[in-house]
């Protein structure tokens, strides 16, 4: 991955009819950089990457491509290709003419059309659907039509909006690995949306988590899931308990009462923060062996582990477990300071990472896929 | 038993609209006045083909003058945010609210040697001698059939998925390729239907031609309404004059079908 920054967008304002849609957003690409844009729907990814491709102009703040600023070029001449949201393939083209549509614009030479339609349907896995009709096409392969159309074009970036986000799950994960052997091999840029946060950890060198036309969190999959910026970042990458706690001091904190030792420091001495903990980090022992003891409430298999819920003086926590402990039973748990994360108080505070409404919630969390997938924009609250 | 149920108001409306008035021109085209049966009608219409291929050519201006009026404003119409869009289609068809013959007389007497048109420019020394000319009979159908050019032109362009223009964009199109590439061929069906509804009416008009283009007869309209209304009239020769223009029309507008089908293969390839 090359150091220097292709694309920089610099303070960005966007507002559709009076209504903020991206407030103050910075973010640079680099070369060979795969990005994904992460967040519920309606947070702004789309608006973002069409910022990007020219086809909507930013209210303030600058693009730039390779140090140069483009607000003005329009989308035909930026050296960004996009895959849309639905892919918008030409109905009145076949296969073979809708990949060569961007070499058909440049006049390049028919030999030069013919030799890379080829090689891009051997990309795509489309060898020997030159000639059909893209509407008679499945969704997996009208995907790979729009993804070799533009490619075609030879992209230093490539733009996609939820390329994935119609096909069903087996075929999700072959075309997840199947994009990152194509940007791997290609070595171009890829910025990528979508808001499943499953396919942002396993696809991305680097995550920007948005909520509210905002950046909430930059950072590789690890740091945005070990070391979540604020208590939404927290809740919307996987399950998390978040609890009120004080820093008392660098590397000590306190919550329910009493302290424990974290890796965490900088903070003002009893600064209150959020305390994130994730439920598969917490171990099970013996209630004498516990710092915490807890009643287990609630029980869901979940094929790799149980979610059990287990109530700690009125506060309920997720736990991950692959053993099993029925409801009823008195559990010890056993923090180590790597298991704790603290985080600055921020307006999310209190917001998320409560499961002591999980057995209301229970019936929308019984799908996982569906759970991960759909209920991100909309269950958080 | 249900299949049949269906399909028979539409077997209904073909028989008395469709096939009893075909049968009726049919029966009229091949029989003499006594009834029996001639070839003698559809022989004397090689005196009026001079009419036809003059129809046939003024219609075919009036359509083309039509489509390239429609195209352009049909296309930015379709590009206006949805409020915008209905009121101007309104517009588009508030003169045909008003009836046909009103619109043509109105021309009339615009076009005339002492109308309107001719009195404001007589103020700045100008004349214009317009009326009872093909000019103003083509003029006539342009206006007259103007609205059905556009409103299927239009009605194609507003279903067009902007996305698609965007992927055009995207791929380094500019305006004219995004046209040439896209929105043409994607408006084809439209052109295909503008055209029918506006070439199939102004080759057979007789009205218009009749109050702008003078007193000869001009058309083929005019001709074939001769035969049925007034003094010198001949069912038999008017049925045949009839069944042969209807023949020359299809010819016609197979003809376009196909040409229009052989630019979507062509462009296909060539795109
Ligand atoms: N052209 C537009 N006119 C008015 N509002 C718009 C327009 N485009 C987007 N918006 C609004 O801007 C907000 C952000 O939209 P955007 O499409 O960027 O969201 P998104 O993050 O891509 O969501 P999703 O995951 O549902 O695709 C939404 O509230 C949307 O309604
Ligand atoms: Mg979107």
């Amino acid at each position: 991955m090359g150091e220097n920054k292709i694309i920089e967008l610099k303070n960005i304002a966007v507002s559709f009819d009076g209504e903020p849609v991206l407030k103050n957003l910075d973010l640079s690409i680099s070369d060979g950089e795969f990005v994904t844009l992460l967040g519920p729907s309606g947070c702004g990814k789309t608006t973002t990457l069409r910022i990007i491709g020219g086809f909507v102009e930013p209210d303030e703040g600058d693009v730039f491509f390779d140090g140069k600023r483009v607000n003005d070029l329009p989308a035909h001449k930026r050296t960004v290709n996009t895959i849309f949201q639905r892919y918008a393939l030409f109905p009145h083209l076949n296969v073979y003419e809708n990949v060569a549509f961007g070499m058909r614009v440049q006049k390049k030479p028919n030999d030069e059309i013919k030799e890379t339609v080829a090689r891009m349907l051997k990309l795509v896995n489309l060898v020997g659907f030159e000639k059909r009709s893209v509407s008679t096409l499945s969704g997996g392969q009208q995907q790979r039509v729009a993804i070799a159309r533009a490619l075609a074009n030879n992209p230093r970036v490539l733009l996609l909006d939820e390329p994935l986000a119609a096909l069903d799950l087996k075929l999700r994960k072959d075309m997840q690995t199947e994009l990152k052997n194509i940007q791997k091999s290609l070595g171009i840029s890829f910025i990528y949306v979508t808001h499943d946060q499953e396919e942002a950890l396993s696809m991305s060198d680097t995550v920007v988590v948005m909520n509210n036309g905002e950046i909430q969190q930059i950072g590789t999959p690890q740091d945005i899931y070990n070391e979540p910026k604020n208590a939404f970042v927290a809740d919307f990458i996987g399950e998390s308990n978040i609890l009120d706690g004080v820093m008392i001091q660098d590397y000590l904190v306190e919550f329910f009462g009493r302290q424990f030792s974290c890796l965490d420091a900088g903070f003002e001495p009893n600064e209150p923060v959020d305390v994130v903990i994730r439920p598969e980090d917490i171990d099970i022992v013996e209630p004498v062996k516990g710092t915490l003891t807890g009643k287990v409430t609630n029980v869901t298999f979940k094929g790799v582990h149980y979610e059990t819920i287990v109530d700690f003086k009125g506060f309920k926590w997720l736990i991950q477990t692959t053993d099993y402990y029925p409801v009823g039973s008195v559990i010890g748990i056993v923090l180590n300071p790597e298991d704790i994360h603290i985080m600055k108080k921020s307006e999310y505070s209190g917001m998320f990472g409560d499961y002591s409404s999980y057995s209301e919630e229970f019936d929308e969390l019984g799908d996982p896929e569906a759970g991960l997938a759909e209920d991100a924009g909309e269950g958080e609250e | 038993m249900k299949k049949r149920l269906s399909a028979a108001p539409f077997a209904v409306w073909m028989g008395i609209f469709t096939v009893v008035p075909m049968a009726i021109v049919l029966w009229f085209a091949f029989t003499d006045e006594n009834g029996a049966f001639t070839l003698r009608n559809i022989a004397e219409i090689w005196q009026y083909s001079g009419t036809y291929v003059d129809s046939i050519w003024m219609g075919a201006l009036a359509t083309v003058i039509c489509l390239v009026l429609a195209y352009p404003l049909a296309l930015s119409i379709a590009r206006k945010a949805e409020h915008v869009q209905r009121t101007m289609v309104m517009i588009v068809m508030l003169p045909m609210w008003m009836n046909f013959l009103l619109r043509t007389y109105a021309w009339m007497s615009l076009l005339e040697e002492n109308g309107l048109i001719n009195h404001l420019l007589g103020q700045i020394g100008l004349h214009w001698s317009i009326i009872n000319t093909d000019a103003a009979v083509v003029l006539g159908m342009v206006y007259n059939f103007l609205p059905f050019m556009i409103l299927p032109l239009y009605s194609v362009m507003a279903k067009m998925d902007n996305r698609v223009i965007e992927a055009a964009q995207d791929l380094g199109s500019n305006n004219w390729q995004i046209l040439r590439r896209v929105i043409l061929p994607l408006s084809a069906p439209g052109i295909v239907s503008g055209v029918t509804m506006v070439f199939v009416p102004a080759v057979s008009t007789f009205v218009i031609s009749k109050l702008l283009g003078g007193s000869k007869y001009m058309m083929i309209g005019d001709v074939i309404e001769s035969m049925f209304m007034g003094d010198g009239c001949n069912y038999n020769v008017g049925a045949a004059l009839s069944l042969v223009l209807m023949v020359l029309m299809l010819i016609c507008m197979s003809l376009m079908r196909r040409v229009d089908n052989g630019e979507d293969e062509l462009g296909g390839m060539m795109a």
